[in-house]
């Protein structure tokens, strides 16, 4: 295990020698002016240690907009290289560690921070709580999944990148065919910030059962609350599979196991097999909390509740349960057999049963609504047909026989597209719009939000719809490029094109939210949407202790209630009392670093060193053993002073009476 | 959060821990010392997995202290549906078929 320093930093890439200049030229200005504006203090204190759950929410925001940048620049370096026949602007070792880079980082670090930062955000506000379960685990988890992130982007300057793809197949990922570093960073990487969603699964699962404020049964929680409540259980079912596949595949690469290599009597499909016991339950993991924001937006812009709240969740249970049965559907070309394959087509045809229920209950709460197209509204309305092409796609794909035809083309790469696209990436702009008032006290700007939508819609139609037909003529995935006489030219370009266009889609977006941070109104009342949930009975920003009296629930949508009767809407200071919250903590940030040390000695199969890094480890879980620090209380005074400051406002439907 | 029940020693944690540990050195070694018969091996050491877990659900996991027996009865047919579906699932996926061979 001799150090190979040579090969530490990549060299000889035009572009990869730009991107370390301009990583090493931000880091230098991010600590210049952190520096110069004398923020480190503030930093330290109001996030980098921080228990508050809207604050962590917004930092996995943060992380996810940031990755999505990332992901996206690989999905327009592929489609410039296949513009054309025969580019010769990425070579396909290049292009290999490009599509694997994009999809791990689109999925795992991009729609599941940006998901579950969104509800981190707002389940405590929906079920009436003051916090998660358990806090500090919470932001052990933010910092897990930052550090698993930051080691798995730091790949392709120092190292070299991953280039098995995002399933990385055996025996392809092994050692023999994947001699380099490039995998180990796949499989250490992803176990970190896999830990860290596992404890996000938990400790949801925990909140929402443990959590809710008075009077809020199961069946009267809002549909967002019961997605990501399902979608917790799906996490805690399925992440620790994903775990132990990981830790044989780490096993296999560093100490000469043989789990999966076929040379010392493995079995590579085993790879497969668990790969997809996990990953298609994940699949329905990023797809679940989006129904349940299209569900809040729906409701709340059709000012009506949502039609069939019943079917709605033994649907989402009935995805669930359905998701976890449905693995082999990614891989029916093993030859599995007919009974096998036959099982599999049902079962994956049979999500489309629960899945068309509600997309019939959306269709239906904007019947007869007044509906108010915003642009939270307009992400949900476009999901609708999107969201269906993607899925009629799917149950092609379905059929075990046809599959063959399908498999491993472009066919496929659009029809996830289709699902991935819509289904998450739509859902968290129309999040992000939504609720953006709640976590910032202004709103983004709605003339841009327009921009941002049309010209990203427009372009996702472009870029992925040709990649249909070309699937269907015959273009493989994963293919760095193809010939003239394909014929596959004039639809390729068109994609391209539709790429650029989906990047000033995001560019507007990006562009909204510096222009919304500069100019926009910030006397907005703490409802400014006439919302019908309890996230928005409290002002805006939310006051860290979120409500200063809990809030008791009677009906669904009960805030919608309570201005209809005029009821709890106003605070009198005789139910003011102290509250109990938790301190910040040094602990998550510390784990998030020496994890992030240990693991990356580990990628580069030091593993003397990486064993005294774990010692660190084991110290941070004593330390947090011995803790004993009970919180602090938050006094009357404090409470009426905040109070006041939002209740007296003009515009808004709270008051507060001393 | 609001207080802890008691700062006694965790002695179940410990035992259990130490079990594991010999429970698993158990597997390890009959596996890799051993001239049994290969389907031999895979019963004791599946048979060894099957009374960890179960030893596991007692040391560590509060089984006994659930406060109703519902929750816990839900809990306990999800997690067998589960090992169903991974471990039976995956032995009928990769042993039929061509897969087989
Ligand atoms: C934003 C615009 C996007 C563009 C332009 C884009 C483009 C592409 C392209 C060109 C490929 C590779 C096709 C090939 O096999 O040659 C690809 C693969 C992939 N994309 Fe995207 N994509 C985008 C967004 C997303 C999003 C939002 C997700 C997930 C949430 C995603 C997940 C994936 C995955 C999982 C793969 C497969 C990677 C592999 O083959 O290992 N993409 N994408
Ligand atoms: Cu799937």
């Amino acid at each position: 295990m001799g150090i190979k320093w040579d090969e530490f930093f990549i060299t000889g890439d035009p572009l990869i020698l730009g991107s370390q200049i301009a990583i090493l030229l931000t880091m230098i200005g991010a600590v210049a002016g952190i520096t110069y504006l004398k923020k480190w203090n503030y930093l330290w204190t109001e996030w980098l240690t921080t228990v508050d759950h809207k604050k962590i929410g917004i930092m996995y925001i943060i992380s996810a907009v940031l990755m999505f940048f990332r992901g996206g620049m690989d999905g327009l370096l592929m489609k410039a290289q296949t513009a054309r026949p025969e580019m010769e602007f990425l070579n396909s070792q290049h292009y290999n560690e490009i599509f694997t880079t994009h999809g791990v980082i689109m999925i795992l670090f991009m729609a599941m921070p940006f998901l579950i930062g969104l509800m981190n955000v707002v389940i405590p506000l929906q079920i009436g709580a003051r916090d998660v379960a358990f806090p500090q685990l919470n932001a052990l988890s933010f910092w897990l999944f930052f550090s698993g992130a930051m080691l798995f982007n730091i790949s392709f300057v120092i190292g070299g990148s991953p280039d098995a793809g995002w399933t990385s197949y055996f025996p392809l990922a092994g050692k023999e065919f994947s001699p380099g570093i490039g995998n180990n960073f796949y499989a250490v990487a992803l176990q970190i910030a896999g830990i860290g969603t596992l404890m996000t699964g938990i400790n949801f699962i925990v909140t929402i059962l443990k959590m809710r404020t008075k009077g809020m049964t199961l069946m009267k929680m809002p549909m967002f609350t019961w997605t990501t409540f399902v979608t917790s259980i799906l996490i805690v079912a399925a992440f620790p599979i994903f775990t132990v596949a990981l830790a044989l595949m780490t096993f296999d690469r560093l100490y000469g196991t043989h789990f999966f290599t076929v040379s010392g009597g493995g079995m590579d499909m085993l790879w497969a097999n668990l790969f997809w016991l996990w990953g298609h339950p994940e699949v329905y993991i990023v797809a679940l909390p989006a129904f349940g924001i299209f569900s809040e937006v729906i409701a709340t812009f059709s000012r009506k509740s949502l039609f069939g709240y019943k079917s709605m969740v033994f649907s989402i249970l009935g995805i669930a349960l359905l998701s976890m049965v449905v693995w082999v559907h990614h891989f029916y070309t093993m030859g599995s057999g007919p009974a096998v394959n036959s099982f599999f087509s049902i079962t994956t045809m049979a999500i489309a049963i629960p899945t068309g229920v509600k997309m019939f209950n959306w269709l239906f709460t904007m019947r007869k609504g007044r509906i108010k197209i915003t642009s939270a509204m307009l992400w949900a309305l476009a999901f609708v047909p999107c969201f269906v092409i993607g899925g009629v796609t799917g149950v092609m794909l379905a059929m075990g026989a046809a599959d063959y035809q399908y498999h491993n083309t472009l066919f496929l790469v659009a029809h996830f597209h289709y699902v991935l696209i819509p289904g998450v990436v739509f859902a968290v702009f129309a999040g992000l719009y939504y609720w953006w008032p709640k976590m910032f006290g202004f709103m983004l700007n709605e003339r841009l939000g327009k921009w941002h939508f049309w010209l990203f819609v427009i372009g996702f139609n472009v870029t992925f719809m040709p990649m249909f037909f070309l699937g269907l003529n015959g273009a493989v995935r994963r293919a760095y490029t193809y010939s003239a006489e394909s014929g596959f030219a004039p639809l390729f370009m068109l994609s391209a094109i539709g790429s650029i266009v989906l990047a000033a889609g995001f560019a507007v977006f990006c562009y909204n939210i510096y222009w919304s941070i500069r100019y926009a109104d910030r006397n907005i009342s703490s409802d400014p949407w006439d919302a019908r949930t309890l996230e928005w009975s409290t002002a805006s920003p939310v006051q860290f202790y979120n409500f200063a009296k809990l809030p008791e629930v009677k009906s669904l949508d009960p805030f919608w209630h309570m201005k209809k009767k005029n009821e709890g809407l106003t605070l009198y200071d005789s139910e003011i009392e102290e509250i109990h919250m938790p301190s910040n903590s040094w602990l998550p940030i510390y784990m998030g670093v020496i994890f992030g040390i240990a693991g990356f000695l580990l990628v580069f199969e030091w593993h003397i060193g990486s064993a005294v890094a774990a010692i660190g480890i084991f110290a941070g879980l004593i330390i947090r053993s011995f803790d004993y620090n009970e919180g602090f209380h938050v006094k009357k005074d404090e409470i009426h002073r905040i109070e006041n400051a939002w209740r007296k406002t003009e515009g808004e439907v709270h008051d507060h009476v001393s | 959060m609001e207080h802890h029940q008691s700062k006694s020693f965790p002695i179940s944690h410990v035992i259990g821990f130490v079990v594991s540990l010999l429970l698993t050195f158990a597997a390890a070694g009959i596996a890799l010392y051993t001239n049994l018969s290969f389907k031999v091996i895979m019963w004791i050491i599946g048979s060894l997995a099957v009374v960890q877990a179960g030893m596991q659900l007692f040391m560590f996991m509060h089984l006994r202290e659930g406060e109703d027996g519902k929750t816990n009865l839900v809990n306990m047919i999800y997690a067998v549906f589960m090992v169903i579906v991974i471990v039976v699932g995956s032995i009928w996926v990769l042993t039929s078929g061509h897969a087989a061979h």
